[in-house]
């Protein structure tokens, strides 16, 4: 699936219903569902931390691909988390720079990336892009 | 005296709802909402008498002096300090604060003097002094605080010292709702010939603040936490410290005579009041006490008692839930945090219900460390909310507690 496929495929989920709760009931579950991130990751070196809630990231590169494995002590803010990785997880650094990432916006979630929210997930994807700017660097 | 109803009434945005549910604002700590008298306030300077005050010749001119130096005795009244003069408009707490950091700092602050604050204060009651005590080589004493988030007084007697510059603490905790014992902490430092700095930021909208009867040397508050606009506040100062301590910004209207090789000041109130100051705000501020007085400062805080002792039962009962801060002496404010649950989650679910609380550290992060917390939410009320209001917010939490755990 191409990085829109699955943009798409999430917007058509969370279409389902018009209430919150609902909607927060899935991201609860797909928080939940979400592979876990080996312990000795979650460490200073891999924390972006927000004023509101801690995420942490690590990234792995296999020369092709970029993996990406996740958490963070919010169950919300993991279920945003687990959305992202979904969408840039086993991609090449050039389509995680070149991402548009439409669908936040598409399921009413763009306030959890607002620069003033400080929940660590904005500069999450900051930190993906920087990852795979970093990855792209090394392989010329 | 007016009824809960009619009182909701004066406030257009308390009728609106968010995500299709009705608003219930819980986040007056952060800012309070406007009454219509207010914005009609407001409005009124810049549609008919708008023009930059104590300079203009014109009309305009004199009419927004006029209007802004009448506010000015309006909030002299309503603190009840002794003169005009001592009467400084400033941006916010945070301003007056900073301002008199500043100022008091390079009149009175050497190497190896004490500043002494409480572990409940702002981050706008600490930086400032931080700052100061890193430019003049000062230190900062904090006074520590118990279980129920209380301050130990036994403990700030002992702090008290001969080095001591000056004591300054909140009067109400904005992270727990604990309220200060000031008379003893004013009379203490008085005794020791220390000055006082009270931040009333949590302080002044829920009951009366005489400051003659209070005596503290100083005193801040911001207007948008008493139902007035946002972009002005108020920094009290007795007269015999405003003369001596330099002004902190130096600009237009604050000076006598300008010449290259020395200017020399104001006189006070204008020499703390440099540049344009925000005068249509300072009328909105005024109109705010009217209405505050209007209602009866007495009947808001019986009305607020009447809500803290609600909200305590309502939230007590909830399981799993912890109140941070179990003062008797508090101010409507509950920091809570529910068992294994993320504040930021139970923040967030209790929004899409239309209920505005705050989540995390308050600008407080020493109180959370104290209590080895990484955040709380905070519910923080006054007098126009209601026990049905109380009500969502409890079955609210249940929601959310079924919905996390």
């Amino acid at each position: 699936m191409t990085i829109s496929e699955v943009q798409n495929n999430i917007i058509e989920e969370f279409s389902f219903s018009d209430d919150w709760m609902d909607k927060y009931n899935l991201l609860i579950d797909i928080g939940k569902d979400m592979p876990v991130i080996d312990p000795k990751y979650k460490v200073k070196d891999f924390l972006i931390e927000g004023c509101q809630s801690k995420v942490w990231l690590h990234p792995v590169y296999d020369g092709k691909l970029i993996s990406f494995t996740a958490d963070s002590d919010a169950i919300i803010t993991r279920g945003i988390v687990a959305l992202l990785i979904k969408v840039l997880s086993n991609r090449s650094p050039e389509e995680i720079i070149a991402t548009d990432l439409y669908f936040i916006d598409k399921i009413g979630l763009r306030q959890n990336l607002s620069p003033t929210r400080s929940n660590g997930l904005l500069s999450m994807v900051r930190q993906m892009k920087l990852y795979a700017m970093a990855f792209q660097a090394s392989k010329k | 005296m007016k009824n809960v109803t009619d009182i909701r009434a004066d406030f257009p945005i308390l009728s609106r709802k968010v995500y299709g549910k009705p608003l219930v604002y819980f986040d007056n700590g952060a800012t309070t909402q406007k009454p219509q008298c207010v914005l009609d306030a407001v409005d009124k300077v810049y549609k008919e008498y708008n023009g930059n005050i104590h300079r203009g010749v014109h009309y305009l001119s004199d009419m927004s002096s006029e209007a802004y130096e009448a506010a000015r005795e309006n909030v002299r009244s309503f603190i009840n300090a002794e003169k005009r003069e001592e009467v400084i408009f400033t941006s916010g707490t945070t301003g007056s604060i900073n301002g008199i950091a500043f100022s008091y700092g390079e009149r009175y602050v050497k190497a190896g003097d004490e500043i002494i604050l409480s572990r409940l204060e702002h981050h706008a009651n600490i930086v400032p002094w931080q700052m100061m005590c890193e430019r003049k080589g000062a230190v900062l004493r904090v006074i520590p605080i118990n279980e129920k988030g209380e301050i130990v007084l036994d403990e700030y007697y002992k702090l008290l010292s001969p080095r001591t510059r000056l004591v300054s603490v909140a009067q109400a905790s904005n992270a727990l709702g604990t309220i200060l014992p000031l008379n003893e902490i004013i009379s203490a430092a008085h005794s020791a010939n220390v000055p006082v700095l009270i931040d009333g930021a949590q302080g002044i909208q829920h009951g009366i603040v005489d400051l003659k009867e209070m005596d503290c040397d100083f005193y801040a508050f911001s207007g948008h936490k008493i139902y007035g606009p946002n972009g002005i506040g108020v920094l009290y100062g007795k007269e015999k410290w405003l003369a001596e301590i330099p002004p902190f910004q130096g600009g237009g209207d604050m000076v006598d005579k300008v010449t290259f090789e020395k200017t020399t000041y104001n006189e006070l109130p204008f020499k703390f009041e440099a540049g344009t100051m925000n005068y249509p705000a300072a009328v909105g501020l005024a109109s705010a006490i009217d209405y505050v007085l209007s209602i009866g400062r007495d009947y808001i805080a019986s009305l607020e008692n009447e809500l803290l002792s609600y909200a305590n039962e309502r939230l007590s009962a909830i399981k799993d839930l912890t109140i941070y801060g179990r003062s008797e002496h508090k101010i409507p404010t509950f920091s809570f945090h529910i068992k294994d649950i993320h504040q930021y989650d139970t923040g967030m679910i209790l929004d899409k219900m239309g209920i505005a609380v705050r989540t995390g550290t308050h600008c407080a992060q020493p109180v959370m460390d104290h209590y080895g917390i990484d955040g709380t939410v905070r519910a923080s009320l006054c007098f126009y909310n209601t026990k049905d209001e109380i009500d969502a917010l409890a079955d609210g939490i249940e929601k959310v507690k079924t919905m996390l755990v």
